[in-house]
């Protein structure tokens, strides 16, 4: 216990057992003894309050999408037809639209955002660090249907005219890419929602890593560059290991809220339940849009049980992304401890 | 004298409680369909300041409309899509219709004048089915010599969202196409076949159409006429080809036979100026009465509207109900009845 006490040997007096600091308040524990337990029983209260609603949570959706878990199974997951007519359903468009837009997403926004960290802390001159990034965690406040009006209105047209129909014309004969860039070029659909998305979280991910970056010790990247390290050099081999916990959780942030964001993506993504081919270009659907469209008018059979089952299936992927980031985590903290 | 200002704000509260509870009993409250719902709040103010009585209505969507007057958290709820008279009785329902209105099909194609393009059921079920893909197609050229149509891929707009505006649609594109009756069939909510996009609510498609070239959607008729969108053309039962407007909407509440029930969609309807995507929005109520004076004051607020409105719903280019169907809904309401078994009294 001895490397738990403070240096200074006037505070170790203190708090060496049998040493009574001469002011201590008397009485203070004898008027209230129940103070302590009430306040404990709150804390205890507050926490496992958190664990019940949690698990409500699931409880309601497993019994909400019983009738269609119980109806379809898990080949519900890799059927692709939506059809409340027949009243026959399968998730596979949706869990499709979730993953691309937000793999989309986190592919355009952890560069921009690895970018923007490391301008901010190292690159940018003094006068401008604070209000660029105060600039950036503002963004992070905008109401995500600001992004969805102004992807409808302004983005998904620039993106119709310049991005897909050159693309379409460039690439429309080649084999692969041919497939991935076909469809209708109208300015809506995977690639907007994901782009739409990555705007979204870049300033998550950018102002968490900015704040790892920031706590990196001076001394570590000071001998770094007394080395002859150029900047890059820094960034990625002292700073960049020495944060990368900081890192993955800012990233995982991001891809929670890309995973879960309704707003934006319904009104960007073409909110098409059918999907014929693999194209970053056709409309589509995500988890969160199909519960936003079509909860309200769900009709009797299998529409509302289908729609809670998605959101079960949104449930558990959010789940396991942050449980695999948590693994992540602690493989990276153990591989460390290793090293050292 | 002097008041103590304590004793004053508890005097002031006790009168505001008093005023609030005297209020409470005039309050109807009713939810329901989108497509309805400004005129609705239209005849809800105009009522309140005739009468004093407030309606509140929630426009949340036919289908939670549905839902809610079944599990009776509102007086009276309000759906675009009629129920089955089977479906009536095994819920304990009566529904009536209160207006009538149109979806339009709208273009966003360059060179094409505004209403000046015909097209036909069938042709627009295979629009939407993907079958017909270029505005040049033949199907489309055949029945619009004269116009210069462009060699363009046409893009489909439909409703995301579960919408009554999609079942009168849909209703139509069935009865006027075996093949969409077999593929997709009709609802508030269909597997719309591939390559379109879909729009939250009137407005999403509206805008999608005018921001999408060479697109087509459906909308209802005031947000077509509020937005300046260019409509089609559409060919009746009747053979003739028909700008939507309130004198084509009537001529198809006209021809519809209400005597026998209110399931009535008037799609397809004969007569030589009916407007073939036709249809009326309906009120549902219980038949057994928890709380008779809900009821009534429901119904007044009706019958209020019925007698006063005809003119708000015009200017929000609704039509109105024709007066002898007005009549056989008042004799509906005599059917209405309180838990023992009276009926509920309009007045």
């Amino acid at each position: 216990m001895a490397a738990t006490l403070p240096a200074d040997p006037a505070l170790r007096k203190a708090r060496e057992p049998g040493v009574k600091p001469a002011d201590r308040p008397p009485t203070r524990r004898h008027n209230a003894p129940w103070a302590d337990t009430v306040f404990s029983f709150l804390a205890h209260a507050a926490a496992w309050f958190t664990l019940a609603m949690l698990a409500g949570i699931i409880g309601s959706l497993v019994l909400g999408a019983m009738p269609a878990i119980r109806e379809y199974g898990l080949p519900f997951l890799w059927h692709s037809e939506w059809d409340p007519v027949q009243d026959h359903y399968g998730g596979l468009v949706m869990i499709y639209g979730t993953l691309a837009t937000s793999i989309i997403a986190l592919v355009i926004a952890v560069p921009v955002s690895f970018g923007i960290a490391l301008f901010l802390t190292e690159l940018a001159p003094t006068w401008l660090k604070r209000p660029l990034g105060i600039a950036i965690e503002l963004l992070a406040g905008v109401p995500s249907i600001v992004y969805g009006m102004w992807g409808l209105t302004v983005f998904g047209p620039i993106l119709a005219t310049y991005v897909q129909q050159p693309m379409q014309a460039a690439f429309g004969n080649v084999p692969v890419l041919g497939t991935l860039f076909s469809g209708p070029p109208v300015g809506i659909g995977i690639l907007c929602a994901g782009i739409i998305l990555a705007i979204m979280v870049i300033p998550f991910i950018a102002s968490v890593m900015r704040d790892v970056f920031e706590v990196t010790p001076p001394m570590l990247k000071e001998s770094a560059y007394g080395l002859g390290a150029t900047t890059w050099e820094v960034v990625y081999k002292v700073v960049l290991p020495y944060t990368k916990t900081g890192v993955v959780g800012g990233i995982m942030l991001g891809l929670g809220r890309a995973l879960g964001e309704t707003m934006a993506v319904t009104f960007v993504i073409g909110n098409q339940s059918q999907l014929d081919q693999i194209s970053l270009f056709s409309a589509a659907n995500s988890i969160t849009s199909v519960l936003a469209n079509e909860f309200a008018e769900a009709g009797d059979g299998m529409h509302r049980p289908a729609l809670l089952y998605l959101a079960l299936v949104l449930f558990v992927i959010t789940f396991f992304v942050l449980a695999f980031a948590k693994v992540l985590l602690m493989r990276l903290s153990r591989n460390e401890g290793a090293r050292a | 004298m002097k008041f103590h200002p304590i004793r004053l704000a508890a005097l002031a509260t006790a009168l505001s409680v008093a005023a609030l509870a005297a209020h409470a009993a005039d309050q109807v409250t009713g939810a329901g369909a989108s497509f309805p719902a400004p005129i609705y709040g239209k005849w809800a103010e105009a009522y309140h300041q005739a009468t004093g009585n407030q309606i509140n209505y929630q426009s949340v969507g036919s289908g939670a409309g549905i839902k809610q007057i079944n599990a009776k958290t509102v007086d009276f709820g309000a759906s675009d899509m009629p129920l089955k008279d089977e479906e009536l009785s095994t819920s304990g329902l009566i529904q009536f219709p209160t207006v009538i209105g149109g979806v339009v099909p709208v273009i966003n194609v360059k060179g094409v004048e505004p209403g000046k393009l015909k097209l036909t059921g069938t042709v627009l079920a295979d629009i939407f089915l993907g079958k017909v893909t270029k505005w040049n197609d033949a199907t489309i050229t055949g029945l619009n010599p004269g116009v210069t149509l462009p060699d363009a891929t046409i893009a489909t707009v439909h409703r995301a969202d579960g919408s009554g505006t999609s079942f009168i649609f849909t209703n139509y594109l069935s009865k006027a196409s075996a093949d969409w009756k077999a593929k997709v069939g009709e609802g508030t909510a269909v597997n719309w076949p591939s390559s379109g996009v879909g729009g939250k609510g009137n407005e999403g498609v509206a805008q999608y159409v005018q921001r999408l070239p060479n697109s087509i959607g459906y909308v209802e008729y005031a947000y077509a006429k509020q937005n300046k969108m260019d409509y089609v053309q559409m060919k009746n039962q009747a053979g003739n080809f028909v700008s939507p407007d309130d004198s084509t909407f009537k001529a198809a509440a006209a021809g519809a036979d209400w005597s026998k029930s209110f399931y009535q969609v008037l799609t397809e309807q004969p007569g030589k100026d009916s407007w073939p995507i036709t249809g009326a929005t309906f009120i549902l109520m219980h038949k057994v009465q928890d709380k008779p004076g809900q009821a009534t004051a429901s119904l007044k607020f009706f019958d209020w509207a019925y007698a006063n409105g005809d003119k708000a719903a015009a200017d929000l280019d609704y039509v109105a109900l024709p007066d002898a169907l007005k009549t056989m809904i008042h004799k509906q309401w005599e059917t209405l009845k309180d838990t023992a078994g009276k009926p509920v009294a309009l007045k």
